[in-house]
């Protein structure tokens, strides 16, 4: 799950680690008081959208005067911001960051992830910040300093120094940046993050250390024990298909293609898609209908991908273990006939029960067209959307 | 012969009273030799109950020295199952199988923590879990799509393993064992492990090997296949189509930070010798064409 910069800011300044004060404003008149109340000179308007690159793409803007706060808050709200993050048609801007200027004197960089290699939370930080972190690693990866952090002692004070010395902290204010390391694995432990991004973190004119950006990613696994990172879910920023799916208990991605895919297992839908496209199509999502597929299930896979202007064709592609092909041939032939289905639909079922479930296709009177294998379905759908 | 389990194992189910772990239980004991394999369950406060003729205990020690089970499988619900592992390994157990899916990535990390030095190997969590065809299987996989034979299988994937075991199946070949190590980041056994237990296992032939996108463990297998496999290993990638930063239904199957894409993992399988198909369809055409 993601969250906005100014909530993750919330979150890790529980747990020590500096920001410049700000106000979230859900209005251009929200934000002129913002910057009444922070008062100072120059503030700072930020887009909160949950993709990245936002400044590149016109949402973070300088103010010195609050007229001028004002006007980039109407530019900014309500603008369909588009950076390489969000796809061509960009993220309607609902809410704002209203922050204080900060003297910049240097720009670092602070990720944490877990690394799957030694199954531990990772640090990585780097004298480059501000830029893109991807670019870093490729171009000077030795700019980039990795920590790796044992779970029962977490990040010790020697490791934190150490790393916030080889990225040029000024001697001054190491101990303040040693606390707000350690501030940061620990709000990412206690908050089951999969992702915490400081990028930049900053030194001040006056030698301080201030995380002037935050981004946030929690383990969906973990949610259940975490209402208070729930409560930040903002569900404008998420695709409605995948909310909708999600409500049903299905694994749902919207891609940009118009041949529709409801499978059985993530693995076996990815590599649906992939022999869609092997065959010239262009997969509209991931569907994983799961272990047990009901009816109902299929019936609201099917309202999903119809609800797609794009989509031409429907593939239907079931390895049937534990779940019958019986009773998957059933969920499909009602949901058809349920959404009344306009698309050409091509269902391929294996495994347990398979003779059966292709008994109830055929005799259900519906134009279901049928593959033999995987690879015959793929052309099958391939065609039937070409020719549409 | 085989890998990891045979007809001689003896296995209890943690979670044997819950919904999952009462039906999967009833489908593994009637599979081959389940019936003999299957000797305990564990579910705490139910110690000295049964479940159609398996004694329940209370805890996994109990269970192992009052039957010999050095084997278990967990159907436990996600907020408890790192402690179930937790507590196999602590009893001593040989192999641990959590099918378990949606454990936070936070408990695993602790729990892979603890097992250090430990003698217990851990498949999962969220797999299919292990099959010796035609004398045991542990886990949810159909049993009856599979017999035995010369090839092994290893993949990140429930139903696309069984695709490719179907595959198998209509060139006419068999398996050794399969293994589900799951599609989770945080996971016991890696591909690599797997293959290592393949190339030493006189029975198996060749191998194929099911990837997916997320992390570099493929890259890691294949470089070792390079270095010292003996037996031709045929694979497949999923996920080419599959766009960064998406979730793609396991946790772990996720291309994030430059590394985990399909064509990545792919390329570098080939330059090690692996013969690799991109198409999910000739997964069972590509072994045969290697096996001599």
């Amino acid at each position: 799950m993601k969250i906005h910069e100014y909530q993750g800011k919330e979150i890790l300044r529980k747990y020590g680690v500096a920001t410049p004060r700000g106000y979230p404003c859900f209005s251009v008149e929200e934000a002129v008081e913002a910057a009444q109340k922070l008062g100072g000179r120059a503030w700072v308007v930020k887009a909160q959208i949950h993709a990245g690159g936002r400044g590149k793409g016109g949402g973070v803007k300088i103010a010195t005067s609050l007229a001028e706060v004002k006007r980039h808050a109407e530019a900014i709200l309500g603008m369909q911001l588009k950076t390489h993050q969000t796809g061509p048609g960009g993220q309607k801007v609902r809410r704002l960051l209203v922050e204080e200027g900060a003297d910049i004197r240097k720009e670092l960089y602070l990720g944490m992830v877990v690394d799957r290699g030694t199954q531990r939370v990772v640090l990585m930080a780097s004298s480059e910040g501000g830029v893109d972190i991807e670019a870093v690693a490729a171009q000077s990866p030795e700019r980039i300093h990795r920590v790796t952090i044992d779970p029962v002692e977490g990040l010790i004070d020697r490791d934190a120094e150490e790393v916030a010395r080889r990225i040029g902290i000024p001697q001054r204010a190491l101990p303040q940046a040693r606390d707000l390391l350690k501030g940061l694995y620990r709000a990412f432990d206690e908050t089951d993050a999969s992702l915490a991004e400081i990028n930049p973190l900053i030194v001040t004119g006056d030698e301080r250390v201030l995380a002037l950006d935050a981004k946030m990613n929690f383990d969906d696994s973990a949610l259940f024990r975490h209402p208070e990172i729930v409560a930040l879910r903002d569900l404008d920023e998420e695709d409605p298909a995948e909310i909708e799916a999600s409500r049903f208990d299905l694994s749902y991605i919207s891609l940009d293609g118009d041949i529709g895919c409801l499978v059985n297992g993530a693995g076996l839908a990815m590599a649906t898609m992939d022999i869609i496209k092997l065959y010239g199509g262009n997969p509209a999502n991931f569907l994983d209908v799961g272990g047990g597929a009901s009816t109902e299930k299929v019936t609201e896979a099917f309202k999903i991908m119809l609800k797609n202007p794009q989509l031409k064709a429907i593939l239907v592609n079931i390895f049937g273990g534990i779940m019958r092909c019986d009773v998957i041939a059933e969920g499909v032939v009602a949901a058809a006939r349920q959404v009344s289905l306009q698309v050409p639909l091509v269902v391929r079922l294996e495994g347990t029960n398979v003779e059966q479930g292709k008994k109830i296709l055929a005799e259900s009177g519906l134009p279901i067209i049928t593959g033999a294998n995987m690879a015959d379905a793929a052309q099958k759908v391939v065609a039937a959307a070409r020719a549409r | 012969m085989s890998i990891l389990i045979d007809r001689n194992t003896r296995v209890m189910t943690q979670g044997i009273t819950g919904k999952t772990g009462q039906f999967h239980t009833r489908m593994c004991k009637e599979y081959a030799n389940g019936k003999h394999c299957y000797v305990a369950g564990v579910t705490p406060k139910k110690g000295g109950q049964s479940f159609e003729g398996i004694p329940i205990f209370e805890t996994v020690r109990e269970a192992r020295d009052r039957t010999g089970a050095s084997v278990s499988v967990i159907y436990v619900p996600p907020p408890y199952a790192a402690a179930a592992i937790d507590e196999a390994v602590d009893a001593g157990l040989d192999l641990v199988i959590c099918i378990t899916e949606g454990i936070p990535v936070r408990d695993m990390i602790r729990t892979r923590y603890r097992m250090r030095g430990k003698k217990t190997t851990l498949i999962g969590p969220n797999c299919p879990g292990v099959i010796t065809p035609d004398e045991i299987k542990i886990g949810i996989m159909p049993g009856h799509i599979h017999k035995s034979g010369p090839v092994g299988v290893v993949s990140r994937s429930g139903t696309l393993t069984y695709e490719a075991v179907g595959q198998l199946m209509e060139q006419g070949l068999g398996q050794s064992t399969c293994v589900g190590i799951g599609g989770d980041p945080v996971n016991g056994m890696k591909h690599v492990d797997v293959l290592k237990l393949f190339n030493d296992d006189p029975r198996t032939e060749a191998v194929v090997m099911v990837g997916e996108i997320g992390g570099t463990n493929e890259e890691e297998a294949a470089r070792w296949v390079k270095a010292n496999m003996r037996k031709p290993v045929v694979g497949f990638i999923a996920g080419v189509t599959a766009p960064p930063g998406k979730r793609m239904g396991h946790a772990g199957a996720i291309i994030s930070g430059g590394t985990g894409a399909a064509a990545e993992k792919l390329a570098v399988m080939e330059e090690c010798g692996i013969k690799v198909t991109r198409n999910p369809a000739e997964m069972g055409k590509l072994l045969k064409s290697v096996l001599r």
